[in-house]
């Protein structure tokens, strides 16, 4: 396999890696977020700095560097998200950009605005693919376990979860730090990738992209987020010899999945057997009575 | 203060509470006793819901004490008042409209069967087992209500009278011990209201619950509760037995309007 197709795999998985914390937030909790972005920075140069300086192995450091944006989440999440609506997206977008400022403006440890360099290269095929192979196990399962249904019912209605007795406000926190950590190992293992990092690299238009691949890919759908995750990925990569073209490209595509079809690739529902299942059923209900199934008051 | 019998489940003190100017209910204090199904009735905007949103924490109260099985729970939140073991359904449908209706029943399942977040993500240890469980008892609750067959179509598109049948579904695989009802039979037809009325009884006789229901359709009301509270513009009014309610001048003046006394 070439240098330039492992590339393009390893970048996929990292950006599918940070789509999926934000698909949990975003698609499964309902909560918008236009400051993903920053929790990647905390993983990126936490991981750096821990195996530059510190001469962490890779591995931990990774991992470190997610438990660091995971508390980074916490801090944040707590006061933001005891508010209901769309208060956390206008504070995200403040958040992420005064963590991109922080790490610009703390020259003793982030090295500024000039970048971070000499990151060793950890971030190979293999170690890119277990950890793309792991968390999107766990996600997956995590979506189908008790706390899956549990974060789409604050999602639908809030008040209605809170009155089958779950905390809202606890989900919220808890879906926003696992998403970080998404982000955070996602950062860790860009830095890895490139050998040098920079604030400039996670500013609002990664946070946006993260974003718009979730809402691309349908929002409540995790393998909607994987399709939008490869195709945002590859059309940016595969389109990079036009790349003059290439935002024009990506813009068009966008605008066209969103006009034809507006709640996504996979709309809510998951690529499996259950999703044909329901495929079926509609076309051969369809054919039968056309008029069951629609709600009659 | 009078002595509140052993077997009190719900009692209510005193309560008021006002919506900026407006006294929207005034010294409302009644008590439940266990394995009651009591009736909670009165004309449009008499306060009722608010009753309901007060027990259930979604409100608290401007003055006044709340008490469940001799714990007060008058500044609890919606959730710890719900874990107590209350449970409730909304007059205005809340269901998770894109879930299907087995996924509505098991999202409150689930609550009385847990398994720790690391099983969660690893579906390891307990998780195959619980949510099988879940997965079942929920099952036979969808049984219970009649909507087996619509298991797997989402909320949303089922029939309106479905829809309250699975919300009552909802709320009974929380297993509380106290039930709330808010209007289970608005906007059904006579046939439904007939088959609710059986579903009310059923469970209060299977589930040994205590029921408090509001409806301001005196007849469904009249048929199924011997104890019932008649309240008007925040206050309680009247409560007894069917034969005194109905019997009762206040009552009827709230529902029939005041006769204009010719001198």
């Amino acid at each position: 396999m070439s240098g330039y197709t492992e590339g393009i795999i390893i970048l996929l998985c990292i950006n599918a890696i940070a789509a999926m914390g934000v698909s949990l937030l975003t698609g499964f909790t309902g909560i918008f977020s236009l400051g993903h972005a920053g929790y990647m920075a905390v993983g990126a140069y936490t991981t750096a700095i821990l195996t530059v300086e510190y001469g962490v192995h890779y591995v931990p450091a990774i991992l470190l560097g997610g438990a660091m944006a995971m508390v980074v989440a916490y801090v944040i999440g707590v006061p933001t998200l005891k508010l209901m609506g769309d208060y956390y997206a206008i504070a995200s977008i403040g958040l992420g950009e005064a963590i991109r400022l922080i790490l610009e403006n703390w020259q003793s440890v982030t090295r500024g605005a000039r970048g971070y360099p000499g990151i060793e290269g950890y971030t190979t095929l293999y170690v890119t693919l277990a950890f793309f192979a792991v968390m999107a196990f766990g996600m997956f399962n995590l979506i189908h376990s008790r706390f899956g249904r549990a974060f789409k019912a604050c999602r639908d209605d809030y008040i209605a979860a809170s009155l089958l007795g779950f905390n809202t406000a606890r989900y919220r926190v808890l879906s926003l730090v696992i998403s970080a950590f998404y982000c955070g190992v996602a950062g860790a293992l860009l830095g890895g990738f490139l050998s040098f990092i920079q604030p400039i690299m996670f500013d609002m238009i990664k946070s946006t992209e993260l974003t718009s691949v979730v809402v691309f890919g349908g929002l409540g759908s995790m393998s909607g987020t994987l399709i939008g995750a490869s195709v945002i990925t590859l059309v940016t990569e595969l389109f990079r010899p036009i790349s003059q073209y290439r935002m024009l490209i990506y813009g068009a595509i966008l605008v066209i999945i969103m006009v034809l079809r507006p709640e996504g690739i996979m709309g809510q529902y998951e690529l499996g057997p259950r999703l044909f299942r329901r495929l079926k059923d509609k076309f051969s209900s369809q054919k039968r009575e056309p008029g069951e199934g629609r709600s009659s008051s | 203060m009078t002595a509140i019998p052993q077997d009190t489940v719900l009692e209510l003190e005193n309560i008021n509470k006002f919506f900026g100017g407006v006294h929207a209910v005034r010294d409302m204090s009644f008590n439940i006793r266990k394995g009651e199904l009591a009736g909670l009735i009165g004309p449009n905007g008499a306060g009722k819901t608010t009753i309901f949103n007060l027990i259930t924490g979604v409100y608290s109260p401007d003055n006044g004490y709340i008490s469940f099985l001799g714990e007060d729970i008058t500044n609890l939140k919606s959730f710890q008042v719900i874990r107590k073991g209350i449970a409730r359904t909304f007059q205005n449908l809340r269901l998770f409209q894109r879930s299907s209706a087995l996924e509505n029943v098991m999202v409150a399942m689930q609550q009385h069967h847990r398994y720790s977040f690391l099983e969660g993500i690893s579906h390891f240890g307990r998780w195959n087992r619980v949510e099988r469980e879940v997965k079942q008892r929920s099952m036979d609750i969808l049984d219970r209500v009649g909507l087996v067959e619509r298991a797997h179509q989402a909320a949303g598109t089922l029939p309106y009278g479905m829809q309250r049948r699975l919300e009552i579904g909802r709320a009974l695989a929380l297993e509380p011990e106290f039930l709330l009802l808010d209007e289970p039979a608005a906007g059904m037809n006579p046939e439904e209201v007939f088959e609710l009325n059986d579903l009310i009884q059923g469970i209060h006789e299977d589930f040994m619950l205590t029921i408090l229901v509001i409806e301001h359709h005196m007849d469904v009301i009249m048929q199924i509760c011997p104890h019932i509270i008649c309240m008007n513009f925040g206050a309680r009014i009247a409560e007894g037995d069917p034969d005194y309610i109905q019997g009762h001048p206040e009552v009827l003046k709230a529902y029939l309007g005041e006769e204009v006394e010719e001198e």
